[in-house]
């Protein structure tokens, strides 16, 4: 077999302009189904890390009126719906996967928040309780948090994040400066930030697209002591939990939802609270991209069939330019089963030559559509593991009609071949 | 007795035509003989050359190397016998090209599974016995005709074979290098290798100890042979040759292979 190995290396590289010429399909195919399946990889762990994030698992708990979030932007809050308190609260923070747990008050608003020069023309505003920046995986990047007095006090104080204050700002210091937010004067105390592992706040495809797509909404931060004034009383909560690991996420969600629902008196039964189960949006929309790039994959594949197509072709003309060379083995004594071993070993050889060049051409490639369109690279040891053992399979299939061929020649005839 | 041929008959079918090459072909080698057949060409002699070396299967007839009858042997159990029993010299010495001469010399060795240390070694030697040990690492194309036949006589000698057989082996070399290889064969045959030659060319048959013609199929002995200097006859057999003329036109069985191609 070594021999074998030896001499099918040495009869590519007797043929070294054939060869690459041969190789050019699996080349191809195999480098572009690694430059995809490295990008779908890359793409994937993008998802997964923005939705899921590690170490933070924050779950994100609102209303719901059907399939839709209520937004109370245009409409009152229905009947039913009970502020969540703080006994409510408690008793989801004894939920055996739950950590922590925050109430908020949110509203996506237009135009609502300004500094008398410029207008935040969206973004998120937030009323918080003095645990949500916590739970949710913000920290103080400058000036301060909320303080006790600030709730207590009913203190008109806010926190940006970097974009709120860049667009409000634009590069000078904010803190100290007064904001409008839907009229009612604020000052920044400070500016947040996500802590590394933190994650955006995602709660459906629509969430998860403007947050990749769209940046220039900010985040204002303000107590939800204050949250009546900007708009109004007996408001109902969104529950913000952080599970103790990834794997509670779900759970969590779910249970802390069920706590809160028994509390509804809805007479709308598509009204309730849903805990996001960010996992399973990462699992979709990983499969949105998979199912993309899977008819990629068999586009690939077809240029494999070629590239096998041609290995099979070369192959035979190798084996009729060679008669006389098989002729001559099977006289001095080589067996059937060795010509044909000796064909295959050096058609797979050739397509697993090729198969390695073409993981080269596949990363390479990876990393310039990477660099065209951003999108991440990861390259894939299992996939290329497979291209591997695929293309040598390629090699071995197309190579079987030429190789059984060469042993099955009658070596009579075989020598007399000119 | 190495090499017991009774009775062969070998037919050829072609557009549903029988046309027999050899009839009724008796030969009978001993050990340590050197055997030249002669005989025109179409004469069937390559077809007996292709049956003696187990690359072909006779019609009827009974075959036996070394005291086994190769009757019923497979595929694969005449390959062996091949690579173990018989060492062929060619006319065309088929080197492999890209090869040097010690790795075509050890070529079928590789066949008997023997590893490649002493493969090389062996080739080598081999090499040396047919006195080119100077030339071990040159490729075909850097040798000359004479060269060339005397590494494929290496090769053919490389596994101890019981029966050196060669077919035409001057046919592609000048008188000079001829006789250097027929010098070779003497030697080898004097050292106590059986050979078996096939030709059409008396001078070179002359070398053998024994004559043997072919003609239409039908193999004779033929009487007074040369026989080599210092050599004794060990008879030819046969002695009352018979000349049975053809049933068919010569070139008949190079007209079959030709339509084969």
């Amino acid at each position: 077999m070594l021999e074998n190995i030896r001499l099918a290396f040495q009869g590519v590289w007797d043929h070294k302009l054939r060869s690459i010429l041969t190789m050019l399909g699996i080349i191809i195919g195999i480098g572009s189904i690694i430059a995809i399946v490295s990008t779908i990889k890359g793409t994937n762990e993008q998802i997964k890390e923005n939705l899921v994030g590690s170490g933070n698992n924050a779950v994100n708990i609102q209303l719901y009126q059907g399939d839709w979030t209520l937004d109370l932007s245009y409409q009152s809050p229905p009947d039913g719906v009970p502020v969540i308190s703080q006994e409510v609260l408690e008793e989801v923070k004894a939920l055996d996967e739950v950590e922590d747990a925050s109430l908020y008050y949110t509203r996506n608003e237009y135009d609502a928040v300004s500094n008398g020069i410029q207008t935040l023309n969206g973004g998120l505003i937030l009323g918080v309780d003095e645990n949500y920046l916590n739970v949710y995986g913000y920290q103080i990047t400058k000036g301060r948090g909320f303080v006790e007095k600030d709730f207590t006090g009913n203190r008109k104080v806010a926190l940006l994040d970097k974009i709120a204050a860049s667009n409000l700002f634009s590069g000078t210091d904010p803190i100290g400066k007064t904001i409008e937010i839907k009229g009612e004067p604020f000052t920044v105390i400070g500016l947040v930030g996500k802590k590394a592992t933190a994650q955006p706040v995602i709660n459906s495809m629509e969430d998860y697209y403007r947050y990749m797509s769209n940046n220039s909404s900010g985040v204002v931060c303000v107590t939800d002591a204050v949250w009546p004034i900007i708009y109004q009383f007996d408001e109902p909560q969104n529950l913000m939990v952080r599970a103790r690991s990834t794997d509670d996420m779900t759970d969590a969600g779910e249970k802390a939802a069920d706590i809160l629902n028994a509390y509804l008196t809805v007479t709308d039964e598509t009204i309730k609270y849903k805990g996001e189960d960010l996992l399973e949006q990462a699992n979709k929309l990983q499969e949105l991209s998979n199912a993309t790039n899977q008819q990629l994959i068999w586009i690939a594949s077809i240029s494999l069939l070629v590239g096998g197509i041609g290995v099979m072709n070369i192959m035979l003309v190798s084996v009729t330019e060679r008669t006389r060379e098989i002729g001559l083995k099977k006289a001095l004594g080589a067996k059937k089963s060795k010509i044909l071993v000796q064909f295959l070993t050096e058609a797979a050889v050739l397509t697993l030559m090729g198969g390695i060049l073409g993981i080269i051409v596949g990363i390479i490639l990876a990393y310039v559509i990477s660099g065209i369109s951003s999108a991440p690279v990861a390259i894939s040891g299992p996939a290329i593991a497979l291209a591997v053992a695929f293309s040598t399979v390629i090699g071995v299939v197309f190579g079987m009609v030429p190789s059984v061929k060469a042993a099955n020649m009658n070596p009579i005839d075989a020598l007399r071949h000119e | 007795m190495i090499l017991r041929l009774d009775h062969i008959f070998k037919d050829y079918t072609q557009d549903k035509m029988v046309v027999p090459v050899l009839k009724d072909v008796t030969l009978h080698v001993e050990r340590g003989e050197y055997v030249a057949i002669m005989g025109p060409s179409g004469s069937g002699k390559t077809t007996l050359m292709n049956i003696i070396g187990c690359l072909d299967v006779p019609s009827s007839g009974t075959y036996q190397l070394n005291g086994n009858d190769l009757k019923d042997c497979s595929d694969n159990q005449l390959s062996q016998i091949r690579n173990e029993s018989i060492g062929f010299v060619f006319q065309t010495f088929n080197l492999l090209p890209k090869q040097t001469a010690q790795e075509n010399v050890a070529l079928p060795l590789l066949y008997a599974g023997v590893s490649r240390k002493e493969r090389m070694e062996r080739a080598r030697k081999a090499l040396e016995k047919v006195g080119l040990s100077d030339r071990v690492d040159f490729k075909p194309t850097q040798l000359s005709g004479g060269q060339k036949q005397r590494v494929a006589i290496a090769r053919a000698i490389v596994t101890n074979p019981d029966i050196l057989l060669a077919d035409e082996p001057t046919g592609a070399l000048d008188s000079a290098s001829g006789r250097q290889v027929m010098d070779l064969f003497g030697r080898l045959n004097h050292e106590g290798m059986t050979v078996i030659m096939i030709t059409h060319d008396s001078e070179i048959a002359s070398h053998a100890e024994r004559v043997m013609l072919i003609r239409d199929g039908v193999l004779s002995g033929m009487n007074g042979a040369k026989v080599s200097a210092g050599r004794k006859d060990k008879n030819a057999g046969g002695a009352d040759v018979a000349w049975e003329e053809a049933g068919y036109a010569d070139g008949e069985e190079e007209a079959r292979f030709e339509g084969e191609e």
